[in-house]
């Protein structure tokens, strides 16, 4: 799941650097054009190579940190069922992370090299994640609108130019779709429950709401790279193109639960057939992003600390594969 | 814990291609790639990271390095000789239509 359209705030990107031939550059964006895919070993522009690095591997730590707020409910779902599905839920994104990590290495970085970036703080991730999740409603609610949001956002990328990270993305989007249904199904037990658990309900769709809607990234008149991205077919649509897919399937969801979009001006648009939500407060996405989220530093520490209690681990797993090697080179 | 911008201490497993084989009478086909300390956690690591929702009945790694593939840049070249014998395919002979089972 996740990607957020955070390529948005890099730099701008430099589209020739020095030393590449204007034949190949014009090659390449014939290829581009007519549809073909761009594999590994084929020349690209460096600048096409950075910013698919840093998008697959901002999405792939996505899908790792991403694991954290849901994990957090495993041991304390309710009942052996939802443990079950949440478990699953879970390790799939682990997948998701592992898929997405390969295809970014097929560009020529190391897996540790990006996992550095992660426990650096250097590279980013969804914001959306530093986000709690509080109470079991919070889980429904992040299956159901922010993997909602990811899969209206990644779905488009399976048609990316680049091709590992299109089929890494085709894989992801058809494992993501029960981890929305299974959200949107304890939202609908929710709602049908108590009033207690329809409050609860209630009370994650307003937490989650507005974080979700801004996963789709900057509105297009802040978006430095959108236009470079659609040239290079990574991008096929426009952020806010997206969001407005996303209100639109969604808001009509909500009121099949009986739950109330927490945005006082939105309506419906007889004229456009859109629905139209209020302004949105990108100071606290900024704030977010900045590391100013309500658990950002937790999340982190959580990935480094994973990091460093799995290193003896990695270190054991090492040795006894070189000495079986040793073993295997003295019998023959 | 890790300090800002250090490297891992200690050198990341090696790559390993994965090919699967859906089911049986198919064959094997490329899939994706994972690390692994050796080849046998690499057919494990397969089965989690590929295999979830059972998508493979077989499972081959092969060590990434050991991979040697044709060079992008010459493939105009190296698929040259048979770009001149469409009369390699059926569709080059003109059968009268009324000849049958040809």
């Amino acid at each position: 799941m996740y990607t957020q359209a955070l390529d948005t705030h890099g730099k701008e990107p430099v589209v020739a650097a020095a030393g590449e031939s204007a034949a190949h550059a014009a090659r390449f964006q014939s290829r581009v054009d007519a549809d073909e895919k761009i594999e590994p070993k084929d020349w690209m522009p460096d600048a096409y190579r950075q910013t698919l690095i840093r998008q697959i591997s901002q999405h792939a730590h996505s899908e790792i940190v991403g694991m954290l707020p849901e994990g957090n409910w495993i041991t304390r779902a309710p009942s052996l069922r939802r443990k079950a599905v949440l478990i699953a839920k879970v390790q799939d994104e682990g997948g998701h992370g592992m898929y997405l990590y390969s295809a970014a290495e097929t560009l020529g970085v190391t897996r540790d090299h990006l996992f550095e970036q992660l426990l650096s703080g250097a590279a980013k991730y969804s914001s959306i994640f530093n986000y709690p999740t509080l109470t079991w409603a919070d889980v429904g609610a992040i299956g159901w609108l922010v993997d909602g949001a990811a899969i209206m956002n990644q779905i488009p990328i399976c048609r990316c130019s680049y091709g590992p990270y299109a089929r890494a993305m085709v894989r992801i989007c058809k494992e993501e779709s029960f981890h929305q249904r299974q959200g949107f199904e304890i939202m609908l037990t929710l709602a049908q429950g108590t009033a207690a658990q329809r409050l609860m309900a209630q009370e994650a769709l307003n937490h989650w709401w507005w974080p979700s809607v801004m996963m789709f990234g900057p509105s297009d008149a802040d978006s430095k790279h959108t236009a470079q991205s659609m040239r290079w077919k990574i991008k096929r649509f426009s952020n806010d193109e997206l969001r407005q897919k996303f209100i639109d399937v969604t808001v009509p969801q909500a009121h099949f639960l009986g739950l109330t979009i927490p945005d006082a001006q939105l309506r419906w648009d007889e004229a456009t057939q859109h629905y139209i939500g209020g302004p949105i407060d990108w100071s606290e996405f900024n704030a977010v992003l900045k590391g100013n989220g309500p658990c950002n530093r937790e999340r982190l520490q959580a990935r480094r600390t994973a990091w460093e209690a799995g290193r003896w681990v990695r270190e054991a797993a090492s040795a006894h594969a070189e000495k079986l090697a040793a073993r295997t080179t003295q019998a023959a | 814990m890790t300090d800002a911008g250090k490297p891992p201490a200690s050198p990341e497993w090696p790559l390993f291609e994965v090919f699967i084989r859906s089911r049986a009478g198919l064959e094997h086909k490329h899939v994706g790639s994972l690390h692994a300390a050796d080849a046998r956690m690499a057919i494990e690591h397969a089965r989690d990271v590929y295999t979830r929702r059972q998508e493979g009945v077989s499972i081959w790694v092969v060590r990434s390095v050991q991979i040697i593939a044709s060079d992008p840049e010459e493939a105009d070249a190296l698929f040259e000789p048979a770009r001149d014998k469409v009369y390699r395919h059926p569709s080059f002979y003109v059968i009268p239509d009324e000849v049958k089972n040809l």
